[in-house]
């Protein structure tokens, strides 16, 4: 960590210039990192940032990756199945459109939701959220609300766990019928690994302290109780 | 970063009468309700957020027990001529035994029985004990514990996926088909339930009630 007397910019009245660990609520004074360098909470040892350089570039093309990727996921044949010349080949898309009529409809929209919508919701969000900030330009509208959805719907987006679903799938489908995996579950596993090196990018408080720094619109809240401008 | 504070106690956000925005970190004023910078509500580390947890846990708790008790699918061979097998989340575990796939049988015990059972276990226990005494160690161990539950919860998931995935595959009309059961929606609530509320938890409280003294009583940092 740095030497704190450097600093010395914060308020304790108004919290200006501070930062909280969301874990344990231990105050920190809020430093400019250099790329590589790591914060720790001086309390629980939580990583509190870990700015990387490039990233933001980095982040939204592993965005794009996902959304292209996705598309693949879910149009190209997933599984396919065949025994004793009854054979059958799915894509994702197909397999929501057979249960579109059937009781089984949440169980499916919400699958579906699960694997395909929310990954490319946070992907889209992610890339709304960084272009302009990448550019140097001032964010969107609503591009904190943007970051703060797409970091929240962060464990609802199952995609991985859907391929390990597939593997167990495919063993106990074994015994039935025959089974090719197809090139949607390749874009599949190829989006784990596109998202495992998103999160190696991925530093909320180096991309929250680059919305407010480009110019933040904010609904006025600030002045009325009294932030420091 | 650095410490706030002077070494020995740790100086907290709430302590010094202000409130950290648990989505961006961001330190606001005690009486501020909404976070400037990201939007989010500003929640002071409060016992009463417990509430939250239990009633999610509650409702998980409801959910898993006819997830365990119907059949998690229905599985028919030649249009039932050949019978049609139900199986439960146990039986499923069972049957992948019996014809040999040790290594699948394992990782949906894990994670359809262990998972679920040992997160009901640690979110009743972190929210039992959350708020009390406890000494840095201690603490450090439950905040590893939160951390591990809030990881590996989602991994429930994957049974539901598995019943998902056969039953649009296995749609071979006269051969065979595949049918989820009751207890496949049951438990997709359940597991959702379960991380709601192992999010509604607040990690902070785990620190709460702590006497003041950071880990690390040798790292002497100046004051403010």
């Amino acid at each position: 960590m740095q030497d704190m007397d450097a600093q010395g910019s914060f308020d304790l009245t108004t919290g200006r210039g501070l930062m909280a660990c969301p874990r344990c609520d231990a105050l920190h004074v809020e430093e400019e990192l250099q790329p590589g360098e790591t914060a720790r909470c001086i309390r629980c040892g939580g990583v509190l940032a870990r700015p990387r350089g490039g990233a933001f570039g980095q982040l939204i093309a592993l965005a794009f990756t996902a959304m292209v990727l996705m598309m693949g996921a879910v149009f190209f044949p997933f599984l396919e199945i065949s025994r004793m010349g009854f054979g059958n080949a799915t894509s994702l898309f197909g397999v929501a459109m057979a249960f579109a009529d059937g009781v089984l409809l949440p169980l499916v929209l919400a699958v579906l939701t699960m694997i395909v919508g929310l990954p490319v919701l946070r992907s889209f969000l992610l890339v709304y959220t960084l272009a302009p900030l990448a550019q140097g330009r001032a964010p969107y509208r609503h591009a904190a609300r943007a970051f703060r959805w797409s970091e929240e719907l962060r464990p609802w987006s199952m995609a991985e766990i859907f391929v390990i679903g597939t593997a167990v799938a495919l063993v106990k489908v074994a015994g039935l019928a025959t089974v090719h995996l197809g090139p949607a579950f390749w874009a599949f596993c190829a989006l784990i690994l596109v998202n495992l090196a998103s999160r190696g990018f991925m530093c909320q408080t180096t991309i929250w302290d680059a919305i407010e720094d480009a110019g933040l619109k904010t609904d006025g809240r600030e002045m009325a109780k009294g932030r420091a401008p | 970063m650095t410490d706030a504070a002077p070494t020995a106690p740790v100086m907290t956000a709430h302590r010094a009468g202000l409130v950290g925005c648990r989505s961006c970190g961001r330190v606001w004023p005690e009486d501020q309700e909404t976070c400037n910078r990201c939007g989010a509500d500003l929640v002071p580390p409060d016992r009463r957020g417990l509430q939250k947890v239990w009633a999610w846990w509650l409702a998980g708790l409801i959910m898993y027990v006819p997830a365990n008790l119907f059949p998690m699918m229905r599985t028919q061979t030649f249009a039932g001529l050949q019978g049609s097998t139900e199986a439960t989340i146990l039986e499923g575990v069972v049957e992948l035994i019996h014809y040999g796939n040790y290594d699948i049988a394992a990782i949906v015990f894990v994670a359809s029985i262990i998972v679920p059972i040992a997160k009901f276990l640690s979110i009743a226990w972190l929210a039992r004990v959350a708020g009390q005494p406890a000494t840095v160690e201690q603490a450090h161990t439950r905040l590893k514990i939160y951390e591990v539950v809030e990881f590996i919860g989602r991994w429930s998931m994957i049974d539901v996926f598995v019943v998902a995935i056969l039953s649009a595959l296995v749609q071979l009309g006269f051969v065979a088909s595949i049918h989820p059961g009751p207890a496949a929606v049951s438990f997709a609530l359940s597991v959702a339930f379960t991380m709601l509320s192992a999010q509604s938890f607040d990690p902070r409280l785990i620190w709460r009630g702590l006497p003041l003294r950071s880990r690390t009583d040798t790292d002497d940092k100046g004051q403010d």
